[in-house]
């Protein structure tokens, strides 16, 4: 069993591309490894990929929600991108429509997302390596 | 209506709670349930496998394909004995939890599924039952 989901960092964003079904651990795993994460590299924004993921449900969708939230605090923007159409409308029939989580319909247009959301402060994580 | 299939699995753990979903996706793919009638299916059996390993203290999972004519559905119950639930009108509000949910795990799953029945009293475990159709 995947004990860890793997966090990529892309100059100032962190990627997280979800591809296997999360045991509830495994999400717990996730939301601080990520918060770590963050406050480590100071990334700006975060892409969080579920495209592959067939089910979410009340538990996945609160670790989604819980990212989000935190990430915010920590002044990073994230973007949850790639819901397949039928986890989205079990969600909805669920009671979880996720409020205050920002969506794209895939990578490409979530990070068109967060480049939009970055101020243009200078600070550019991309060119420190 | 006949029970064409019966089969089962013990939850006990949270890596059950995975498996539960694999097995009811199977059943569901195997009756050619549409995409969303799976993900509906297989999200509400989520939930309730959830229940039954961390508020049941572990249990069952049996799992039945249902033929009504030449309807299709499958038959979900999850069993187990644990403390039971005292206030069962309390327990199907939507929001309302033990601790550390949603409280979405009971009625969300009940909104998932076209049949819905839940027995429980203190100290007698609880029983879930859902059937969806295809």
């Amino acid at each position: 069993m995947i004990e860890r989901i793997p966090i990529l960092r892309i100059g100032q964003f962190l990627l997280i591309t979800i591809q296997v079904d999360m045991h509830d651990q495994l999400a717990m795993t996730l939301q601080d490894d990520l918060t770590l994460a963050i406050e480590k590299t100071g990334a700006r924004g975060v892409l969080l990929d579920i495209s592959t993921l067939d089910v979410v449900d009340s538990f996945i969708g609160r670790m989604i929600s819980n990212i989000s939230a935190v990430s915010r605090l920590l002044s990073a923007h994230t973007v949850l991108v790639g819901m397949q159409p039928a986890v989205a409308i079990t969600l909805v029939e669920l009671g979880l429509t996720l409020p205050g989580v920002h969506t794209a319909l895939n990578a490409e247009l979530g990070m068109a997302m967060l480049r939009r959301e970055l101020p243009e402060d200078g600070v550019d994580a991309s060119g420190q390596h | 209506m006949q029970v064409a299939s019966t089969s089962s699995l013990g939850l006990e753990a949270e890596a059950d709670i995975v498996r539960a979903r694999q097995v009811v996706r199977q059943h569901a793919q195997s009756c050619e349930f549409s995409l969303v009638d799976q993900t509906k299916l297989v999200t509400a059996a989520s939930e309730l496998a959830r229940n039954t390993v961390k508020h049941g203290g572990g249990g069952l999972m049996t799992i039945e394909v249902l033929h009504d004519g030449a309807k299709r559905g499958i038959r979900v119950r999850f069993e187990d004995d644990g403390p039971g639930i005292a206030d069962l009108s309390l327990a199907m509000t939507d929001g309302w939890t033990s601790g550390g949910g949603l409280g979405l795990g009971l009625t969300g799953s009940k909104r998932l599924s076209n049949e819905f029945e839940i027995e429980s009293s203190l100290g007698r475990g609880t029983r879930v039952t859902i059937v969806r159709w295809k």
